[in-house]
């Protein structure tokens, strides 16, 4: 989902900059509160951003036979919500512009909403939808995971197409999506299956601090108790 | 959800992961394969004409130190997640047992004084 460094022209890095920065900003306020009213979830702040950094370094084949990587970003969405996984997702962003020629500091911007903010977005509302429906919050947790993951890439092909649109809009768009998304798809199963372990882990040790988060009820924090 | 079912969910992503090279055994980067998929959409992009403006500040020099970097990126990650689940866990543990002793203490409090 990287844009390489200087491959968009210079309004479109500009406009994703104007869109991404005040939702990063809105995130590092969102930390402050978040950690300030739940002391007791800076370990899992930790743990997201980790997620992210180890996802995001792993370069998987796909069946496309081009390789590519997921994201990790559902989880810090489903934790703390959208905005937070969008400075977790600037970081790594960071990390890999600055450091391994990957994506750049001229698109960042763009590879910030792809991968931080729809990303995110996608994955707190799948969330919230699955848990207003009343299913379990792991199914909650893979779709959201496996969407934010996929909607990224789509993110991604819809950005290119949109600076390029040769020789038209939707002829770009497929060649795009075909590059980007189809690859993606089992890669985002891969990642929703990763996500529900270790959020399934996470619930197993202290479904305290998700309950305080307001990620599970207090009815599954019950449940979630008495197994262990 | 027990932990033996974690092993079946990571078996499937090695799965997910091991499939493509099955797939496309023998073939490798020099037929087209396993190439990356921001590289394609770089190609996609210079076919169209279009020239990159801004070249990146640093690039690590070679292959090597660029799977050093992401190493790095990855073995960061995993210590810090390995850190805070393993105190997570040791935590639920001590959490468990101090339950069992309270417990055992109230079935036998007629016979063992309280401290």
């Amino acid at each position: 989902m990287h844009i390489m460094e200087g491959f968009l022209p210079w309004q479109w890095c500009l406009l994703w900059y104007i869109v991404s920065l005040p939702v990063v900003a809105y995130g590092v306020v969102q930390i402050k509160k978040i950690t300030d009213e739940h002391p007791e979830s800076k370990p899992l702040l930790a743990v997201s951003g980790a997620f992210v950094f180890v996802l995001s370094s792993l370069k998987l084949p796909s069946v496309t036979g081009s390789c590519s990587h997921p994201t990790g970003t559902g989880l810090g969405a489903v934790l703390f919500g959208p905005a937070v996984a969008s400075v977790l997702g600037a970081i790594v962003l960071v990390f890999q512009a600055l450091l391994l020629a990957h994506g750049g500091l001229t698109t960042l911007g763009a590879n910030i909403f792809s991968m931080g903010i729809v990303g995110p977005v996608v994955a707190w509302l799948v969330y919230k939808g699955v848990k207003k429906a009343g299913w379990s919050p792991l199914i909650g947790v893979f779709l959201a995971a496996s969407l934010a993951d996929l909607m990224t890439y789509v993110t991604t092909a819809t950005q290119l197409s949109l600076a390029f649109p040769v020789p038209t809009f939707s002829a770009a768009f497929v060649n795009f999506m075909w590059i980007f998304a189809i690859t993606q798809i089992p890669l985002a199963i891969a990642e929703g299956l990763l996500t529900v372990v270790i959020f399934d882990y996470i619930m197993k040790l202290r479904p305290d601090i998700l309950e305080n988060l307001k990620v599970i009820g207090p009815k599954i924090k019950e449940k979630v108790q008495a197994v262990v | 959800m027990d932990n033996k079912y974690y092993i079946v969910l990571l078996a499937l992503v090695a799965i997910i992961a091991i499939l493509p090279l099955a797939m496309y055994s023998g073939m490798g980067e020099d037929e087209g394969y396993f190439g990356g998929a921001d590289t394609s959409a770089g190609t996609v992009v210079e076919e169209t004409g279009y020239e990159p403006w801004f070249n990146s500040i640093w690039e690590p020099p070679s292959g090597e130190i660029e799977s050093l970097l992401f190493a790095l990126q990855a073995a960061i990650g995993a210590i810090i997640i390995g850190y805070i689940l393993g105190y997570f866990q040791g935590q639920a543990k001590e959490r468990r047992r101090i339950e069992k002793e309270v417990k055992t203490a109230d079935g036998a409090e007629n016979t063992r004084p309280e401290n």
